[in-house]
Order: C-alpha cells, then sequence, then structure tokens
C-alpha cells in the first residue's frame, strides 16, 4: 500500500471540508472494501478522512418510518429489534452477505458503496474500464460467469456485490447525503448507476459528499418478504442471482409487490411496470413466471452466464411462492 | 506518522505508526503478539481474527490508527501463561480442534464472540457463525465440536464425550 496522510473528522460538515482540502480524498469508515482496494493498487488515495467517528450510528422510527445512520454497523442493523419488526427483509439480506467479521466492520454508507466490481476490476494486469478508464474489458472475451445479463454495456458487465442493496431496492430506500452544496435525498433506485460509457462511476453521489442516513419508508404493502440468495457454496460468496420480493395477497389475488434482483446488472434491478401489471391478478405460478420473463426480457448473457436467465427466472418465482 | 494508543490485552500500548499500518501488524510485529496469524491477507480466510471492542474483526483490513482509543483482544488473551485453559482452549484440545494450527487462533476468536452472543448454538448456527473463517486442513467437524464443547462448559454443563472424530 502506498503511503497516504490521514485525518480524523468529528462531525460530517468537517468531514466534507477536510475531503475537499486536498484532491485524492477519500472517505474510509469500516474500510472492508477500500482497504482491500488499497492492498491491490486499484485504489491509491493520497489522504483518507475517518468517518468513522462521526456521530450516525443511530437507528430511530420516524413519523414516516425508519432513519438508519449511514455509519449504522451491518451486524446491529441486521440485530436490530425496530428494522427486524418492520424491515425483515433487510436483515435477512444483511445476514445472508459477507461474513460476521466483516458486518462488524462494513457500515451502511459503506454497503451502499461497495464497489461494482469484477475478478478483472480487481486485478491491475487486466485491462478494466472501471479502474481505468478507456483500458477495455478484459470480461468481455474473458471468463464471465458471474457478470451481468441485464443493463450491460460494451464498457463493463460488473455487478453489484451487495446484498444490502438489493433489499433497499425493494423496500423504497432513500439516501441522505450531504455536501458542500447542501443535503440531498436520493432514491434508491437512482443511487445505483448502470455502466454506459462511463463505468468508473457507481452512483450518483459526487465525490465530495457523504451519505448520512438511509430512510426507510413504512408502506402500505403489508405482506411479507424474503431475501433469496443463489451462490456456489452455502455461506460466505457473492450472488450468483438473488431476489428480495415483497408481495401482499389478497383473497388470492396480489394486491402489491416489489421485486429488486441482485447478481444480474451494474445496479440492484427492479422494474416498476412489471410489478404494477401484477397487481390484481392471481398469486399463482403462472403470473409470477410471466413477471420474471418481464423482469429478464432482453436479457444479454456472455459466454460463461446465460445459466444465469433461466437461474433467475426461477429463484424469482421460487421467492413469489415463499412469501404467498 | 500518527500517536495512538491501543488497550492490547488489558495491556495500554502507545506507539507512532503510518496510517497505512495495519492493525495485525501492529499486533504481531510492534507487540510481539504472533499469536494471531496472517493468512490471506485479503479479509477472506478469517485467520487474523481478533475483538476489536469485543467485536470479532478482520484485523488485515483494519487500520491501527482506526484502533486508535480502542480495545483490542488477541489470542494470547484468553488466558493468562500457566493459567488453566480457557474452555475453548480446552475443547479445541479434547476434540482435536486443531490440525495444522493455523486458523486456530482466528477461529478462537469469532468463537469467543458467537458464545458471548449466542451461549448455546447449535451446530448449525456454529458452521454460520465461523462461515467467515477459513480451515485449509478442513478440519471443520472438530472445531464445530471444540466450540460445542466450549458452550457446555461455560454454561456449567458437562460437554459431550471427546472421542476425536478422524475424516
Amino acid at each position: 500500500m502506498k503511503l497516504f496522510s490521514y485525518a480524523q473528522a468529528t462531525k460530517p460538515a468537517d468531514a466534507v471540508q477536510l475531503l475537499g482540502a486536498q484532491t485524492q480524498s477519500k472517505f474510509i469508515a469500516g474500510g472492508t472494501n477500500l482497504v482491500d482496494l488499497m492492498k491491490y493498487d486499484v485504489e491509491s488515495p493520497d489522504r483518507l478522512v475517518d468517518i468513522s467517528q462521526l456521530a450516525l450510528t443511530q437507528i430511530d422510527a420516524t413519523d414516516k418510518g425508519l432513519r438508519i445512520g449511514a455509519l449504522a454497523r451491518n451486524s446491529d442493523v441486521a440485530a436490530n429489534a425496530l428494522v427486524m419488526k418492520q424491515f425483515p427483509l433487510l436483515s435477512e439480506a444483511l445476514l445472508a452477505g459477507a461474513s460476521p467479521q466483516l458486518r462488524n466492520m462494513a457500515t451502511m454508507g459503506g454497503n451502499l458503496l461497495q464497489r461494482t466490481r469484477c475478478h478483472y476490476f480487481y486485478d491491475v494486469s487486466q485491462p478494466c474500464n472501471k479502474r481505468a478508464a478507456g483500458s477495455g474489458c478484459g470480461a468481455i472475451g474473458g471468463y464471465n460467469r458471474i457478470h451481468a445479463i441485464l443493463g450491460s454495456s460494451p464498457s463493463c458487465i460488473a455487478t453489484n456485490p451487495s446484498d444490502m442493496n438489493v433489499a433497499l431496492a425493494a423496500l423504497d430506500a432513500v439516501v441522505q447525503v450531504t455536501g458542500p452544496n447542501g443535503s440531498r435525498s436520493i432514491p434508491i433506485l437512482d443511487f445505483h448507476r448502470l455502466p454506459g460509457n462511463t463505468p468508473q462511476r457507481d452512483t450518483v453521489l459526487e465525490a465530495n459528499e457523504l451519505i448520512t442516513a438511509v430512510d426507510l419508508p413504512t408502506t402500505a404493502i403489508g405482506g411479507k418478504s424474503h431475501y433469496l440468495k443463489v451462490r456456489d457454496r452455502a455461506s460466505y460468496a457473492f450472488a450468483l442471482v438473488s431476489v428480495a420480493a415483497r408481495l401482499a395477497v389478497e383473497n388470492g389475488v396480489v394486491r402489491d409487490v416489489r421485486i429488486a434482483l441482485g447478481g444480474v446488472a451494474h445496479k440492484p434491478w427492479r422494474l416498476p411496470d412489471v410489478e404494477k401489471n401484477m397487481v390484481g391478478k392471481p398469486a399463482t405460478e403462472t403470473t409470477f413466471r410471466s413477471a420474471a420473463k418481464a423482469l429478464l426480457a432482453g436479457a444479454q448473457p456472455h459466454e460463461h452466464n446465460a445459466f444465469k436467465i433461466q437461474l433467475a427466472e426461477n429463484a424469482i418465482v421460487r421467492a413469489l411462492q415463499t412469501v404467498s | 506518522m500518527k500517536q495512538i494508543t491501543v488497550t492490547v490485552n488489558g495491556q495500554p500500548h502507545s506507539a507512532e505508526v503510518e496510517p497505512r499500518l495495519l492493525l495485525v501488524h501492529l499486533i504481531r510485529e510492534n507487540l510481539n503478539l504472533t499469536g494471531t496469524h496472517i493468512g490471506c491477507d485479503t479479509s477472506s480466510c478469517g485467520a487474523c481474527t481478533v475483538l476489536l471492542d469485543g467485536k470479532s474483526v478482520k484485523s488485515c483490513t483494519v487500520l491501527a490508527v482506526q484502533a486508535n482509543g480502542k480495545s483490542v483482544s488477541t489470542v494470547e488473551g484468553l488466558c493468562a501463561p500457566g493459567a488453566a485453559l480457557n474452555p475453548l482452549q480446552e475443547g479445541f484440545k479434547e476434540n482435536h480442534g486443531l490440525h495444522c494450527g493455523f486458523c486456530t487462533p482466528g477461529m478462537m476468536m469469532r468463537a469467543t464472540e458467537l458464545l458471548e452472543h449466542n451461549p448455546d448454538p447449535t451446530e448449525d448456527e456454529i458452521r454460520w457463525g465461523i462461515s467467515g473463517n477459513l480451515c485449509r486442513c478442513t478440519g471443520y467437524n472438530n472445531i464445530v465440536k471444540a466450540i460445542l464443547y466450549a458452550g457446555a462448559k461455560m454454561r456449567g454443563e458437562e460437554p459431550a464425550s471427546t472421542e476425536p472424530q478422524f475424516v
């Protein structure tokens, strides 16, 4: 790891100011992704601004739902009584991810910002448009079993590895951020980006903005939820495909539904129009499978990952059957 | 350079460190506590697991400066030299939970937090609980038995038979 300087922030405004004071600065919280990337020379900041001591760890009920501080640890959020009662989908997804040790360090904000990536991104001897703009993509034409089947571009076919982000997409979360020009709220579906011609950017967050909280709105959806993660081994592996599902059924008919997919795209994949189209239809496998096919319409597999299309379709059906 | 103070196994230590120094290197090289191992160096294997303010973390992915003002527990803190073995150490000894021994300190520190949160875990809960710790000898069966044994001991119960299982 190359040398860098270090500063500790005590307030969000100081953190933003410290970050702006020197180019090539990055925030560090739990560091579970960033420190690894620095070891591999994928990231090489000149300065780290430590935000881990900011008072952004609380989880509070609000009149609209729940506000989770950006620095709340993944393990604390997963075990929080309010989260487990109101948004068990988030607990389930968090516990499906990483390992206990990583969840003890990783934060809400850090999990939102863990890099969308693949093996080629980590290997600095390989071309990667995400790591080095214009260098090419090693995965296209390379080994691409784990890669995206939806929303990719000729520049990048990496997937976002977070389980939490998939749950947040199904929960209509809103990301609260602050920066030199004030604060703003970003709906989760707008937070992560598709690669397009600029795969270097995973999210719409500006380099000088700090995530302060994640809001989960209480909705009238009710019903049940489930996070189904399909991976190569039982634990401690990224999803090949995952499904965050919420479904409310009344008299055998779909009243409301949310379906978000992980492991298939550069960002959590959700199509609200497909969900709207399910409302009023019978909560049966026929409806679920037809929605699954609509969610996966236009899927473009690469040499080694065509299996993900059928896998995702079946996973969507199974997740919806589990909650119906 | 940055001045930090970290309490390790109850003893405060001050050091002037580069911000890039990893906690595991502070522990092994500055403090000569070499019980904490470095396996993969990329937070995958769990050999470097220590407790940071009571929570298990992978010390190869924690900057030493981020441990400033915090307390760290390492495998050396499980029992004083010459004292009776801690129940986890006893469990690993009685159940042949060590094969080559490389993963053992990390397994024990992870199991320390696991048993604190869940004093009577099922075998499945233990397997999930140590899912971030790799044993390259694949000796998981006896590691799980060792943790079951320690849990029983800590609860004041008689541990199950410790006939070693060779698989």
